[in-house]
């Protein structure tokens, strides 16, 4: 069951080709990031088995499921491969429960024992109450729910997500973003997450994979990707420094995990129980002072030191170590300015408007 | 007569230009007004006069006779069975038109919805030579198995069959063709073959469009005149469908004649109620 994906392999489309080298392990949530026409859709649609590899192969486990040089092709409904679609694609003629029985039924399972199959998932991902509406009348948070459900029933060894939240608004984006989360956690196999939403790639992803016109760009950790991002484009999507911490409800104040405080805004959502938040705030939003700030209206100001400078086209992003260490993106001119170099001492300064807080997670 | 053109209160000036505009909005203009209710009048001025010449009285004598309720019954037992004949290998013809990629598709479509424009005699002709006593195929299933199919119930079936089935593919091919085919896609990543895929999702969703093409091709059926009086023939009890009868009382007895287009009219009325209510408001695509 658990075993990683591997794909080393081009896909040639009508003037369009995306080549790829990845490999994602059992368990490990692999975040695609890339702008429209990327060749996002194309990976998951040659992973699900939709789409023939032009050139080289995908392998799951010890299992081929396509080998272009071999003439090995595993059509989608022989593939072990859950998807959930960008518009979930919930069959509208039949209610939920018969939507998440479908995987069984198709493997030839009779509708009682599919259903017994179904009911698993429908419990598990809090469906109950709704397993005898049509699609018709669910929200698109639920709709979602039905999808990964549904896909889940058919006890696949890859899950893939194809912009899980794009279709949602934003109130409800970021419950199910939670949420999400968890079930991905749950997952025990290779997870393939297809975004171009930096928070959601960094929310949901252990590791991120940027594509740009059907190429790898650069590949790390989220928090790797941000600091030192290869392209202009990927510095401007994945700018964005990511804190977890607790949130004390009374001051509104956030104390960091890795050391720090910072006084945030909530979004309506953002009152955990438990406390548990995630901080956002982008390196446009964040001023580098080379003296102290003793008047100022900004509630965020730390002390750190520069230890990296970054060109970025017209813009220089500057690495800080501090408490919380950040990244901070300032123009050329500001840069010669404030003589920034290496080592230089810096006070760092952000308005608690421009700092967010979410709920971590669903639980 | 107040023609005064006093203050107004302004509620009041709101109200007389939104009525202004409700009466602009709908006014239709007379170069199509005027030749709408010609059609109107055209189409519906023969029925209204099949209602005023109907022998109301003798209404009941009529209908209980025996060759009419005997034609009534063959109609519709024969349209009947030409839908089911059509729906069997019709729905897949449609599928094939709309989904399979082969040179000469599209001369194929042309061909199999040919008896759509094809005059229903010609039909009727052309099934003679395929399927008469000394046609083509006929002759072979006269010679092995004894077996004729002109002037039979079965040939009224055939005759009405070939008719009518192409309502029922084009129907359904363009049910087919519009269908989304994202949830095909995601049956298959959920593990159904293609013939399953087919099955539990295509035909599900095209189902309102294929009651309509079952309904369109079962009207089509009952109408049927020409290849059916051509193929096979017109004897009362046998091959006597409702049209037929109809031509022939006309001859002999305009009142039976009239009486025979009533029920048939009764009929048409019942097919539109019944795709208006279950289908078409539904906003399906017919």
């Amino acid at each position: 069951m658990t075993a990683s994906l591997s794909v080393d392999g081009r896909v040639d489309r009508s003037g369009f080709s995306l080549s790829l080298t990845a490999t994602v392990a059992p368990g490990e949530v692999l975040g695609v990031l890339g702008p429209n026409g990327a060749g996002k859709s194309t990976l998951l649609r040659a992973l699900a088995g939709l789409l023939p590899l032009t050139a080289g192969s995908i392998r799951l486990g010890k299992t081929l499921l396509d080998d272009a040089s071999n003439d090995i092709w595993v059509p989608a409904e022989q593939r072990p491969v859950g998807i959930v679609f960008q518009d979930y694609r919930l069959f509208p003629h039949l209610d939920v429960r018969d939507n998440v029985a479908f995987a069984p039924r198709s493997r030839g399972a009779g509708r009682a024992d599919s259903r017994r199959a179904a009911q698993h998932w429908v419990d598990r991902l809090d469906l109950a109450d709704l397993a005898t509406r049509r699609p018709s009348q669910l929200s698109g948070g639920q709709a979602q729910r039905v999808a990964l459900a549904r896909a889940l029933a058919a006890d696949p060894a890859l899950l893939l997500l194809d912009e899980p939240l794009a279709a949602l608004d934003a109130r409800t984006r970021l419950d199910v973003r939670s949420t999400l989360r968890q079930h991905l956690a749950d997952f025990a196999g290779p997870v393939v997450v297809v975004t171009h939403d930096p928070l959601e790639a960094m929310v949901l992803a252990d590791r991120l994979l940027v594509l740009e016109g059907g190429r790898v760009v650069q590949q790390g950790t989220p928090a790797s990707v941000a600091r030192h991002p290869a392209t202009d484009y990927v510095a401007r999507l994945v700018g964005l420094n990511l804190y977890a911490g607790r949130l004390d409800s009374l001051s509104g104040e956030v104390t960091l995990d890795g050391g720090g405080r910072l006084v945030a805004t909530l979004t309506p959502e953002a009152n955990p129980a438990d406390g548990r938040v995630l901080v956002a705030l982008s390196p446009a939003a964040i001023s580098v002072h080379i003296t102290p700030l003793d008047h100022t209206s900004m509630r965020n100001v730390w002390r750190g030191r520069v230890a990296g400078l970054e060109l970025l086209g017209d813009r220089v992003r500057v690495e800080v170590e501090a408490e919380p260490a950040a990244i901070v993106d300032i123009t050329a001119a500001a840069l010669t300015d404030l003589a920034l170099e290496r080592g230089s001492d810096v006070w760092l300064a952000a308005k608690a408007t421009e700092t967010v807080a979410y709920p971590e997670t669903g639980g | 007569m107040t023609t005064g053109r006093g203050p107004v209160a302004p509620e009041e000036r709101r109200r007389r230009r939104v009525a202004r505009e409700r009466r602009t909005g709908r006014a239709v203009p007379w170069p199509l007004a005027v030749p709408a209710a010609l059609a109107v009048l055209f189409l519906l001025v023969p029925l209204g006069a099949m209602l005023l010449r109907t022998p109301w009285t003798s209404l009941a004598r009529i209908l209980d006779e025996g060759t009419v309720l005997e034609a009534l019954r063959l109609s519709l037992l024969c349209a009947t069975a030409a839908t089911a004949v059509s729906f069997v290998v019709g729905v897949p013809l449609a599928w094939v038109l709309a989904r399979a990629r082969f040179r000469g598709l599209s001369l194929l479509r042309a061909l199999v919805t040919l008896p759509l424009v094809l005059p229903p005699v010609v039909g009727g002709v052309a099934l003679l030579l395929a399927f008469g006593r000394l046609g083509v195929v006929g002759r072979y299933l006269d010679l092995w198995f004894g077996f004729t199919l002109p002037f039979t119930t079965l040939g009224v079936i055939v005759a009405e069959a070939f008719v009518a089935m192409p309502f029922l593919v084009v129907t359904v091919e363009g049910a087919f063709r519009s269908l989304d085919r994202g949830y095909e896609e995601a049956a298959a990543t959920l593990g159904a073959s293609r013939f399953t895929t087919f099955r539990r999702v295509t035909l599900a969703l095209v189902g309102p469009s294929l009651v309509a093409g079952s309904v369109l091709c079962w009207a089509r059926a009952l109408g049927e005149f020409g290849a059916t009086i051509t193929f096979a023939g017109n004897f009362p009890g046998r091959t006597q469908t409702m049209p037929l009868a109809v031509y022939l009382a006309m001859e002999s007895d305009p009142d039976v004649a009239i009486a025979l287009s009533l029920v048939l009219l009764l009929v048409a009325v019942a097919v539109l109620a019944l795709l208006r209510d279950r289908w078409l408001r539904t906003g399906s695509t017919l």
